[in-house]
């Protein structure tokens, strides 16, 4: 499939912010945090500045942009209007969640509820994105079970080391935030690897025999396209990635995106405040970047059905 | 609404294409892009027309396929357009109700009013049958030509799809799929007509009929296989003349 950067960044931007909204609901419902007002200002404001970017990145690949807001109709069917409706639900519930941390300074009582509700929100939302690509029946590399889950790690993971990240920023270093962070980004690489495995070890169940019906024929091959020159098919669809290059980009998401952080995030549980707090920094950095290389290999290795009318022998 | 009918009608109108007979001449395709580049969905843009990147939106392509068994390879052309699926998976991801499948005759179609241009419903079709227009920003597809099926202006004969019309040797056969006494249906019968992709669960109307089983020996005709002499043709007078006289 055809990496749009426009649909990578939205992806990876959106499941950090709503992996910190998140995390700022846990925080608030175990007391991990004081309802410090100028870090929950920061920590607000950086999650749903995220969310919004990604959200608004999104709207960039359409045809008509200004018609976005039809998206929310199809709820009842489509996983990509349920994303959209999820998403804006979660803007009132964070900001009602906000306004208590931020304005008020309070986090308990009825605004407990809003945590929770903010929580619930943000994880749907991540999940009806993951959704929009593991339903896809006409795509095996996104249509099997660990795309949910990895989907959800890496927002949470990327969310846990951004907290994390801003904590130390702001002085209120926490060592559960640390340790939440390590155990993210361990559930994050174990997921991603157990994805990769998935794909390299599994087939689609369709060739180009039963694109074709002519199986009983004989081994079918492409004789002629239908065209001289290349499709919206062939470039939305048939984009191909060589499996060296593949490889490649794999071992530099797992180390940028896993190992380094993984390396900081866990110098960063004890030492001088300078240096943990510039590790930790690290750690949302680099998780990020690697977040980004593994959407982009996430489309990237991604094979369509109709690859098979274009004499490609997989799916 | 991108639900699918709760109560789809029994019409299911489709076509049924014929591998053993198509010769692969795209008239089909062509005729298809000059009537709906005028019709339900025009225009069918192309870019860079003329030059050397020409790039477009069609709603019919032809393939050519070549498979090899024992007796050698074999040649089939491939036609390929929207097979209106009774489990469309294209119309129920889109988000804005632009896909819909029509519960009275299950032709599955855009509005392009409310599409957005997402490409979703490119991705969720294994055939390749959507077509997303750049220049418009929406996506495009077959419409089971719904502007001449309908048409009263026309000729009752011509109420078929561009394509059917047109093909030269009758490898495209219109009709409804849902009526198993119907011409198409029958035809489907016969000839063992079948779905692309039964594993992803479609449930494609359009069918195709396979190609008939290669002809590995000669068939009789009744005429002798090997030159026989002649008797001589006696109601040829010259022949019978020199006959005679070469005989003596």
């Amino acid at each position: 499939m055809h990496p749009a950067f426009s649909i990578i960044l939205f992806t990876t931007a959106s499941g950090a912010g709503y992996g910190l909204l998140v995390w700022l609901g846990v925080a608030a419902l175990v007391g991990l945090l004081p309802p410090d007002r100028w870090f929950g200002a920061a920590a607000f404001g950086a999650a749903l500045a995220l969310v919004t970017a990604g959200l608004l990145s999104s709207t960039l690949h359409l045809g008509h942009p200004e018609r976005a807001w039809r998206a929310v109709s199809q709820w009842r069917s489509s996983w990509l209007s349920r994303e959209g409706v999820a998403a804006l639900a979660t803007y009132p519930a964070a900001g009602l969640f906000a306004f208590g941390w931020v304005v008020l300074g309070v986090l308990d009582g009825a605004w407990t509820l809003l945590a929770l509700l903010s929580i619930l929100l943000s994880l749907a939302t991540i999940a009806s994105t993951a959704m929009i690509y593991r339903s896809l029946r006409t795509i095996q590399r996104w249509h099997n079970k660990w795309v949910v889950p990895v989907y959800l790690a890496l927002g949470l993971m990327t969310g846990a080391l951004l907290l994390h990240a801003l904590a130390h920023v702001f002085g209120l270093v926490h060592p559960a935030i640390g340790w939440i962070a390590v155990v993210t980004l361990i559930l994050g690489w174990t997921l991603k690897a157990q994805y990769w495995r998935f794909i390299d070890t599994s087939r689609a169940a369709s060739t180009p025999e039963s694109a074709t019906g002519l199986g009983s024929l004989g081994k079918v091959r492409l004789l002629a396209s239908p065209h001289t020159g290349e499709n919206y098919l062939m470039s939305e669809m048939g984009f191909v990635i060589a499996r060296k290059h593949a490889e490649k980009l794999r071992r530099i998401a797992t180390i940028v995106g896993f190992l380094l952080p993984l390396g900081f995030a866990l110098a960063s549980l004890t030492g001088p405040a300078w240096l943990t707090g510039t590790e930790a920094v690290l750690a949302a950095a680099t998780a990020l970047l690697g977040t980004l290389v593994e959407r982009w290999l996430f489309f990237a290795e991604a094979k369509h059905t109709v690859t098979l009318y274009y004499g490609s022998e997989l799916a | 609404m991108t639900s699918l009918p709760a109560d789809p009608g029994p019409r299911k109108l489709g076509l049924v294409i014929d591998l053993d007979i198509c010769v692969g001449c795209h008239a089909c395709a062509v005729n298809c892009k000059e009537w709906n580049t005028g019709g339900h969905s025009a225009p069918l843009t192309d870019q860079d027309p003329y030059g050397a990147q020409a790039k477009g939106v069609w709603f019919n392509r032809i393939h050519a396929f070549e498979t090899e068994d024992s007796h050698g390879g074999r040649t089939v052309h491939f036609p390929k357009s929207c097979l209106h699926c009774e489990a469309p998976a294209c119309v129920e991801v889109c988000p804005t109700g632009a896909s819909y499948k029509r519960a009275e005759d299950g032709i599955v179609l855009v509005n392009a009013e409310l599409c957005i241009g997402c490409k979703l419903c490119s991705w969720a079709c294994p055939y390749g049958a959507r077509e997303y227009d750049e220049d418009d920003g929406v996506m495009k597809k077959c419409t089971l030509c719904i502007d001449r099926i309908y048409n009263e202006n026309l000729e009752e004969v011509e109420r078929v799809p561009a394509c059917v019309s047109t093909c030269p040797v009758g490898a495209r056969h219109f009709g409804d799929l849902g009526d198993p006494e119907s011409a198409v249906s029958r035809l489907v019968a016969e000839r063992g007509g079948y779905d692309l992709m039964p594993e992803l669960d479609y449930k494609p109307v359009n069918k195709y009929l396979p190609p008939r089983p290669r002809k590995t020996a000669p068939g009789s005709t009744g005429a002798s296989s090997c030159l026989q002499a002649k008797a001589p043709a006696v109601e040829n007078r010259l022949l019978a003349w020199i006959d005679r006289m070469l005989s003596t």
